[in-house]
């Protein structure tokens, strides 16, 4: 079926134009002020909508295989559809963990049955252990462009450093998860007044910020590319931005709860609001919606975690830790950009073209068996776009979402900014909001 | 803020107002004299249920809370541990609801989970909750006894009652709290009981065993033990876990003893005057020494004995609730 996309914001790399964008057969046909689509094309009114390139996740726990009753490959694509996300990486762990050529290929190949390029994050070490190397050449040969164990960082700095030296002449990407478990383990919230108030073991932010320190001196070392993931903490964020401004290959990304949710939401001890790294203070915070401002995040992504509510709903410090991202990130995203302030082309660097670039699904290099994304709205590109409405308010119910699980911190809170249309892949995915 | 516990379920000290204390105190004050008659019954929760439930090894807390149940003669379901669904992998959350589905009207819970008090309370709302100990977060009637047996015996002292001494009595008084802070569940009440009454508090801890941001307490750090036993009116001492003494927390429980144990030669430096208190139960010879326990100063016993009043105000306030008498 052939789209129209009519009189929408159409926000491009740095510029942005009211008009149409024409859909035919999965490409962009046409893009000007006003487009003569031919009959029979469905119409999707995009006024006071901005149309942009379709969302990218660089952190989806999609739980399949192994977990299923929480998420599944399928499942998950359809909370990524109407969450505005056209692509997904899927982290590695999973039971069995994705090491293998054969895990992974079994992630692609389920993948591939759902409307969104489902693309994964390989492990860097068999089974996650930490020491001994995952066949990274192997699984990049199937188009994985990110590696992680995430979950948990590589502990071992040999055991980094020997990864950074084996991924760099790959081409492929190591994403770290940035926590020292001597001083995190054990703990269950950020470490501080209320933790000690509330009897809970913290997770300091010294555990992440001194693996942060440390990782940054291995890619000077070696000359490798990291990707930083999920940092919750003022200094974490300094620190890789600092160290890009020096030159070295780092990037790093935000999750949504930690640039909207601090420590105290672990008063009242409901688990929804464990995870890891934890929620940090509100300084931390404000520095994280600061840095989203001025355009140092290179990407905000979900760590969309689901957890079968008879797994998470137990005594705070027994719970796993993880929440839900995937339906309500582009609003947490657009409110910490200002809400009516939020500049639309920075709304879709850190969404789309930031995370696309890290995964390298751009059009110059996009794996194989996977389309284009973060591009700009023109004739030619991958038709994978989303029409953003900002002017919608919604509120979220944890009952109503399209992923198998509940955990959301955010149930009941009234969000600004929907997403209306999704377009992945050239099909219209999701309309009126609602899954087509 | 709660300003009465009456109808209320009782989870922490940290949001009780000081009138809400003195209440649970001067109730507690008409069920000592209960506890003297030869019949220690009173009809006050009569055809009330009061589940016990304890997660967690505990004898003189579940002892004391079901012996102040039994005298206000309510009838009290006790789940055992060792015997319930709970080893065979029943979640708190199904396991309350059993216990509601047998109706209840309050729930003395004590589970090694910080906040599963909170918690239970928001699965059964209709249903009082007792805290009884939630892991290393409180246990709010530890705190209102201890301020109640040292309101009691330092009444005495000065030949009148803890009702007519009242909260005045707690204002300046110094407090000492020594110890295993940290993970200390009755620290916290005691903190919160005593600052709100008006007592100024002292900590003094080897430095892993205070807690994080403590400079953000309603208490005073000390590093000088032997001074502050000085200074102190009252010394609160807390029993040290074997296992944070194994070289995880501090090097050993003799170095603990070394630096921060009640030995005989420093209490021979404190006032005549000064009240040692202790939760419970003790290691004799690490945190405090036997000759200091059995020393007049020490009023261990009097905490125990108060556990049982302070239980049934606590129990007679939260469930016969508010517009009764």
């Amino acid at each position: 079926m052939d789209i129209v996309l009519r009189q929408g914001l159409i926000v491009g790399p740095t510029s942005s134009s009211i008009g149409d964008v024409l859909v035919v057969g999965g490409t962009i046909a046409e893009v000007g002020p006003s487009v003569d689509a031919p009959s029979g094309v469905h119409e999707v009114d995009a006024r006071d909508c901005w149309i942009g390139p379709g969302f990218v996740d660089l952190h989806t726990h999609l739980r399949e295989p192994g977990r299923e009753a929480a998420e599944t490959i399928e499942s998950g694509a359809r909370a990524g559809a109407l969450g505005g996300y056209c692509a997904l990486v899927a982290m590695p762990n999973t039971e069995p963990c994705l090491d293998n050529v054969a895990t992974v290929s079994y992630v692609l190949a389920r993948g591939a049955t759902t409307p969104l390029d489902i693309c994964v994050a390989g492990a860097i070490t068999q089974g996650r252990r930490g020491d001994a190397l995952a066949p990274m050449a192997e699984m990049a040969a199937l188009g994985v462009r990110l590696f992680s164990d995430d979950g948990i960082g590589v502990q071992d700095p040999a055991v980094m450093r020997r990864a950074l030296l084996y991924a760099n002449p790959l081409g492929v990407r190591l994403a770290q998860h940035c926590e020292d478990e001597q001083l995190a383990g054990g703990g269950t919230m950020n470490e501080g007044e209320v933790s000690g108030r509330l009897g809970l073991a913290g997770r300091p932010a010294l555990a992440e910020e001194l693996m942060v320190m440390r990782d940054i001196e291995l890619v000077r070392a070696t000359g490798a590319a990291m990707h930083f993931l999920h940092l919750s903490t003022a200094r974490s964020v300094a620190m890789v931005v600092a160290a890009r401004a020096e030159g070295l290959r780092v990037t790093f990304e935000v999750a949504p709860h930690h640039f909207t949710l601090d420590e105290r939401s672990c008063e009242g001890y409901d688990p929804a609001f464990k995870v890891h790294p934890p929620l940090r203070t509100g300084e931390d915070v404000a520095a994280l919606v600061a840095a989203l401002r001025r355009g140092d995040v290179d990407a905000v992504a979900t760590d969309h975690a689901p957890h079968a509510p008879e797994l998470k709903d137990l005594p705070f410090d027994e719970a796993p830790a993880g929440m839900l991202g995937l339906e309500h990130a582009a609003s947490l995203t657009y409110e910490a950009l200002g809400g009516a302030q939020c500049d639309p082309t920075l709304f879709f660097q850190v969404l789309s073209r930031g995370p696309a670039a890290i995964a390298q699904l751009r059009r110059h290099d996009a794996p194989l068996r996977h389309s284009a994304h973060g591009g700009s709205i023109l004739a030619g590109e991958d038709a994978n776009l989303v029409i953003f409405s900002p002017g919608t308010r919604w509120t979220v119910d944890r009952t109503a979402l399209a992923s198998r699980s509940m955990n959301t911190p955010y149930d009941g809170r009234a969000l600004a900014g929907r997403v209306r249309a999704t377009i992945a892949k050239g099909r219209l995915v999701v309309d009126q909001g609602v899954l087509t | 803020m709660i300003t009465s516990i009456r109808g209320q379920s009782l989870l922490s000290l940290d949001e009780l107002s000081r009138d809400a204390m003195l209440e649970v105190l001067d109730t507690a004050e008409s069920f000592v004299e209960v506890n003297r008659r030869t019949i220690k019954k009173v009809p006050a929760l009569k055809g009330r249920v009061v589940a016990s439930l304890f997660f967690e090894e505990s004898t003189r807390t579940r002892l004391s809370f079901e012996t102040a149940a039994k005298r206000l003669s309510a009838d009290v379901l006790s789940l055992a541990v060792a015997s319930s669904s709970v080893k065979k992998g029943e979640s708190l959350r199904d396991t309350i609801a059993t216990i509601d589905a047998l109706g209840i009207d309050a729930v003395v819970l004590r589970h090694r989970s910080s906040g599963a008090a909170l918690q239970v309370s928001r699965y059964v709302p209709h249903v009082r909750v007792i805290n009884a100990g939630d892991g290393q977060h409180q246990h709010p009637t530890q705190g209102l006894l201890d301020a109640f047996t040292i309101r009691q015996v330092l009444s005495e002292r000065r030949g009148t009652t803890g009702l007519e001494s009242g909260g005045e009595l707690f204002v300046g008084l110094r407090i000492l709290i020594v110890g295993d802070i940290r993970h200390s569940r009755v620290a916290r009440s005691d903190i919160a009981a005593y600052s709100t009454l008006g007592a100024e508090v002292r900590v003094c801890a080897p430095g892993t065993l205070l807690p994080d941001d403590v400079d953000r307490w309603p208490v005073t750090v000390a590093d000088d033990f032997e001074a502050s036993l000085e200074w102190a009116d009252v010394v609160g001492l807390l029993r040290l876990q074997a296992e944070r003494g194994s070289g995880a927390y501090v090097p050993s429980l003799d170095e603990f003893t070394f630096t921060h144990g009640l030995t005989v030669e420093r209490f021979a430096s404190i006032r005549p005057e000064t009240l040692i208190m202790h939760p419970g139960p003790m290691n004799r010879g690490v945190e405090v020494d036997s000759r200091v326990v059995d020393s007049s100063s020490a009023i261990v016993e009097q905490q125990v004995a108060n556990g049982v009043p302070i239980r049934m105000a606590v129990l007679y306030l939260s469930v016969a609730g508010s517009g009764e008498s």
